[in-house]
């Protein structure tokens, strides 16, 4: 090639880049479909919420409800159990999160039953903290189901939620 | 190699061996010089094409009875063992084949690392086996997820939510995994799919380790390189063909013992309790060839370090060839790196011991220990003692020690009337 060549694009030059990126995108375009189709279909999307009925749980208890397939935690906590978790200080916590912030109202506690780790059903009322215990790696989370001790980057996390009525709650 | 030189005899032969040198290929095949001293421990190569090929067979047979959805795959396999003719034999092959075919290539891999053979110039050959190696594990994992059970649906979930680790988009990676917001049908479903694809791949691929060998040609015990075809070597067809049958019946005996005798040693209980969300089961643990990485998962404290750490330490196998700065191949002329091969031995079934107690006091520490000296092994050792270990005189030959000549006295014989003669 001479210099002038390399200096000036040609016609040539140009048809071959657009062409090139018109086939960039037209692959692109065809993928989508192939990848997308694996995302959440519409079936589970519409599986969106879940009322739970909550009239039966004494103080202390704990149920364990299935919503959009993965476990949340509704505990109804004594007032042992709520004074433990608003007295610890923020600065003892890997992912500090006031327990008010977690609890809207203090006497129910709504978590997801989902290790932050890598995603096993924590024990209810185990581990060094009175709130959860996850068997697989060894996670220890208190009773605001915050993590404490254990290889678990975050709290529990807590879902959308909402008290229907005094005797219902309503998760998504 | 004579492939050149190859003329088929019949007419039919010539005609169609113009049209498509398959007949060349099988004379290369049968004709193709080994190096004449190999050991069993070079059978392995054979005996692990027997296990993808019995994998793939008793594989399909088994898709032929097996339904993948949630409602019915844990069903479907009850019914595969109770009520399809022989299907409990057909089952028992595959899931204890899985565990024969790791068993195999953890040998063959080790054979490897002993001798050298990942060195130049079969850094390829060895890259390409451990892509192999890799998908091997993959499969393996959707293959154990099939039975719907608990240890299936919790060794889905504990393994998928590794992606989670991935920073902002950790989320939206797992869900598209799952197909859903949890590990549930979708999930098994395309789990099924790419467990009958994989075995394929890995075909293809073993092909393509094939070629890569016959390139370069074997290594061998002593390391060396050859002349091909030479003195040295012998033809592939009938001594070594031979050879690795007898080994694979071997292997079978040991095979069959599992199949007939011990069916479920290898496998969980757990695992005949249908799968169940809500409920984990106290004492996760992958199956025993994944235990190693699964300790090295455990021994990190931080979620994201943890997965890195795990990857990686397959990762530092694939570069191993430039790692390891030796230009000795064979572990018998390198007596410090002997001395540390057989250090990584021990130090990777701690490793997989500690992969199945539980993640916590001395078993933790442990782990820690033994993660640390396996990165230290391949990162820190390997290149530097390539630098500073004195290697022991290498022969020019194989034939070389047995007919004297070797400074090595112990392997050396007192053939010198026989070398006049030659």
């Amino acid at each position: 090639m001479s210099e002038s060549d390399k200096k000036k694009p040609n016609r040539r030059d140009f048809i071959i880049t657009a062409t090139t990126a018109a086939g960039a995108v037209g692959v692109g375009a065809a993928a989508w479909p192939l990848i997308d189709q694996m995302n959440p279909d519409a079936s589970v999307k519409a599986l969106a919420s879940t009322e739970v009925d909550i009239s039966g749980v004494q103080s202390g208890q704990s149920i364990t409800v299935l919503w959009r397939g993965k476990p949340v935690f509704i505990k109804r906590r004594t007032q042992e159990e709520i004074d433990s978790a608003r007295s610890v200080d923020l600065k003892d916590l890997k992912h500090p999160e006031k327990d008010e912030d977690r609890a809207k109202n203090p006497e129910w506690l709504v978590t997801l039953g989902i290790c932050t780790h890598l995603g096993c059903v924590p024990l209810t009322d185990k581990g060094d903290y009175k709130g959860w215990f996850c068997p697989c790696h060894g996670s220890h989370y208190d009773t605001s189901g915050r993590i404490r001790k254990g290889p678990a980057p975050t709290n529990l996390e807590i879902p959308k939620y909402e008290f229907v009525d005094n005797n219902t709650i309503k998760i998504g | 190699m004579s492939d050149h030189e190859y003329v088929p005899k019949s007419k039919f032969g010539k005609w169609f061996n113009d049209r498509l040198p398959l007949l060349t290929l099988r004379n290369h095949l049968t004709d193709y010089p080994t190096p004449k001293n190999l050991n069993y421990w070079w059978t392995f190569g054979a005996i692990l094409t027997f296990c993808l090929v019995a994998q793939i067979i008793t594989g399909i047979i088994l898709a032929m009875h097996y339904v993948a959805t949630a409602g019915l795959a844990f069903e479907s396999i009850e019914h595969i063992m109770r009520d399809v003719n022989y299907g409990w034999l057909i089952r028992y092959f595959h899931a204890n084949g899985s565990s024969m075919f790791f068993l195999a290539v953890y040998i063959h891999i080790f054979r490897s690392l002993y001798y050298g053979s990942h060195k130049s110039p079969r850094e390829v050959i060895w890259i390409i086996g451990m892509i192999i190696y890799f998908l091997m594990m993959m499969t393996a994992f959707m293959g154990y997820v099939l039975p719907w059970g608990q240890m299936s649906f919790w060794a889905a979930t504990v393994i998928t939510n590794l992606f989670s680790a991935v920073p902002f988009f950790g989320e939206s990676i797992t869900n598209w995994l799952w197909g859903g917001f949890a590990v549930d049908s979708p999930t098994l479903t395309r789990f099924y799919a790419l467990h009958y694809l994989f075995p394929f791949l890995i075909l293809g691929l073993v092909i393509l380790h094939i070629w890569a060998l016959h390139i370069p040609g074997n290594n061998n015990p002593v390391g060396i390189d050859i002349k091909q075809p030479s003195k040295d070597t012998v033809p592939f067809h009938p001594y070594i063909v031979l050879k690795d049958l007898f080994a694979l019946l071997i292997f079978l005996l040991i095979f069959a013992f599992f199949v007939f005798y011990s069916p479920n040693l290898l496998g969980h209980p757990d695992n005949y309790i249908e799968a169940n969300p809500l409920v984990t089961p106290d004492h996760i643990v992958p199956e025993w060839y994944l235990l190693p990485f699964y300790a090295i998962l455990r021994s990190i404290p931080d979620k994201l370090l943890g997965v890195i750490a795990m990857f990686a330490s397959i990762f530092v196998l694939v570069i191993l060839p430039w790692l390891d700065t030796s230009k000795v191949r064979s572990a018998i002329f390198r007596p410090i790196y002997k001395q540390f091969y057989w250090f990584l031995v021990a130090d990777v079934i701690i490793l997989g011991y500690m992969g199945a107690m539980p993640a916590e006091g001395t078993y933790l520490l442990i782990a820690r220990v033994a993660t640390a000296y396996y990165f230290i092994h391949f990162l820190i050792i390997l290149p530097f003692l390539g630098i500073k270990e004195k290697t022991l005189e290498v022969p020019l030959s194989i034939t070389e020690p047995v007919l004297g000549g070797s400074s090595n006295q112990t392997m050396a014989k007192d053939n010198s009337n026989l070398r006049d003669n030659l």
